[in-house]
Formats: C-alpha cells, structure tokens, sequence
C-alpha cells in the first residue's frame, strides 16, 4: 500500500517580548567570550516540525488545526507566542 | 480526611509527600496513577509532588495537563475539592489552567536549591495565619512566576497570593527572591473558594524535625483542620 502523502509544517514559538529571556542573556554574554563583538540581545525559542497526514484538508483548515495545536500544546500562551506555517 | 497522592512519571518527590500526609499528619494516604480517570471516592485533598514530570518535555507540566487523571482533578478542584500543587505540582496546575499565569526559567538561570523563608501574605485553606513566616526548602529551574499585570492585579485584590518569599523576619523584598518572581510570588490560590494551592517550595521535605525543621508541616495542618466538619 503507498503511504499517505503527508504535509510539513513548521511552528515557530517565541517567548513574549516582554518575558525575560536569561537563556538569551547567557548566550549572548557567552559570544561575546568567544570575541563575537556587537551581539546586543539574543533570544531563545523553539522551532517545532510536524509532518501531518495530507486528508485533502484545505489550507485554511489545516492553518486551523495549527493554531489549535499551538494554543493547546505547542506554546503557552500566557508567556509565549507562536508562528505556524506550512511549507 | 482522605488524601490522593498523583504520581506522573518523572517525578520524585512523592514519598515524603506520602510519609507527610500519612506518618506525620495522620491522615489516610492513597497514591493513584497518571493513567488512572477517576479519584478515589472518599478523596478530600489531592496532593500533586514535585519532580519532573514527562522529563519536563516541551515545558515544565506541558505533557502532564493531557494526562488521563487531569480530567478528575480539574473536576474535583471546580467542586471545591482541595488541590496542593508542589513545585512542578504547580506547574502542571498552571498548565492546566487550574491557576492562572506560568513558570519560567529562574532569573539568574541557577537551578536554586536551598532553604528560603516565605510569608503568609493571604489566608486560606492552606495558610490560616497572615504574616506567619516559614522555612522550607525549594529545588527548582523554572520557579520564577509570571502572568499578565491584570492577573497580578486580581491576585492581590482577591486575597490570592498566599505565599512571597521573604527574610527571616517576614521583609517581602528583592534580596530575598531567589528566582525573580513577579510580586515575589512563591504560592497562590485558586479556585471557587481557595481550595487549590500552588508554591514551589516543599512543605513535604521540611514537616518533622528528621528533616531539619517542620514549618511545612503548618500548612498540612491547616488544611487537615479547614476539612473537618464543624
């Protein structure tokens, strides 16, 4: 049997501008050890990638069922935002 | 007073929640599973310890809020059933949505472990007594609470932030924040009447004098006395 085709999509969550990131700040203190000048913030996220069957769902529905899966799981919304996409 | 101790995998911190409930506070003491769907019936309080729960995947409680149990707990707590979340206890309570605003990454990104004082800084269930100022331990990554300035507002006006860390001698000031907590937050209150508790320090690791002092105990205490029927 072939196996279903599938759809890669991609969640980019962040954390809010106004959350204090001290991963970011200890990252960017360590660049500036290895001599990297000029590296005035860093901030850490994480990039989520899904690989989801493709049931002829629409686009817009699909894009749905991401922010679902982000609001629900993939991100907290109380301290974190996010970006879905499909590729 | 019946107690349920939730175990999720990954956690560690349950048997001195156990040995506090049942040895200590003489309360009977049932431990139920992550997979279990229902409480057991008679449960007055239900305990959720601290650890690692799912190996903190994700985020701090993030994979615990689907687990099977949640559904029962979620339910007892809206019945003014009594929920004590200990350190990743409260976090998972966080991402369940049972208490508002989340955990993050502590401010000097140390993972602090060592005693800290806290101040009784609203009555309930769990803390019958304002100003009181206890020693407990706390052992934590991602302890530093955070939420919208509206929530913060809320808790304040509504009698909801139990716990703030503080001196020895009940000061609530920055030097004594060992994470960066908003408000220097370290437990609050949710639910219809108080009923759930969250904090991140341990009450279960200092509640007999074996463990080097027993402030925590107060806390089971009062929740054993709130239960008994007038």
């Amino acid at each position: 049997m072939k196996p279903a085709a599938s759809i890669r999509a991609t969640v980019i969550v962040r954390l809010k501008p106004e959350v204090l990131d001290p991963q970011g700040t200890a990252v960017q203190r360590a660049l500036g050890r290895l001599g990297f000048q000029g590296v005035k913030n860093v901030r850490i996220g994480k990039i989520v990638e899904l690989e989801i069957d493709d049931d002829g769902t629409s686009a817009a529905d699909l894009e749905d069922r991401l922010e679902k899966m982000a609001k629900e799981m993939l991100a907290n919304p109380v301290i974190e935002d996010f970006e879905a996409k499909i590729s | 007073m019946h107690a349920t101790v939730v175990l999720f995998p990954g956690i560690n911190a349950d048997a001195e929640m156990v040995r506090t409930l049942r040895d200590v506070c003489g309360v009977t003491t049932d431990c139920v599973s992550h997979t279990a769907t229902e409480l057991p019936r008679s449960t007055d309080l239900v305990a959720i310890p601290g650890g690692f729960s799912y190996g903190d995947y994700l985020r701090c409680g993030a994979i615990a809020k689907v687990a099977p149990i949640l559904d029962a707990i979620a339910a007892h707590a809206k019945n003014g059933g009594y929920v004590l979340g200990v350190c990743n206890g409260f976090q998972i309570l966080t991402e369940a949505g049972l208490l508002p605003g989340a955990l993050t990454r502590n401010e000097n990104l140390h993972f602090r472990c060592h005693d800290v004082f806290v101040k009784v800084t609203a009555t309930g269930p769990f803390s019958p007594t304002l100003g009181d100022v206890w020693r407990m331990p706390i052992a934590h990554g991602e302890g530093r609470y955070q939420a919208s300035p509206e929530v913060l507002e809320d808790l304040e006006d509504e009698g909801r932030i139990a716990l703030r860390y503080s001196t020895a001698t009940g000061d609530v000031i920055d030097a004594a924040n060992p994470n960066g907590s908003a408000m220097g937050i370290a437990g609050i209150y949710g639910g219809p009447r108080k009923n759930i508790l969250g904090l991140m320090p341990h009450p279960e690791r200092m509640s007999d004098l074996l463990q080097g002092g027993d402030d925590g105990r107060r806390l089971f205490d009062a929740v054993v006395a709130h239960a008994q029927p007038l």
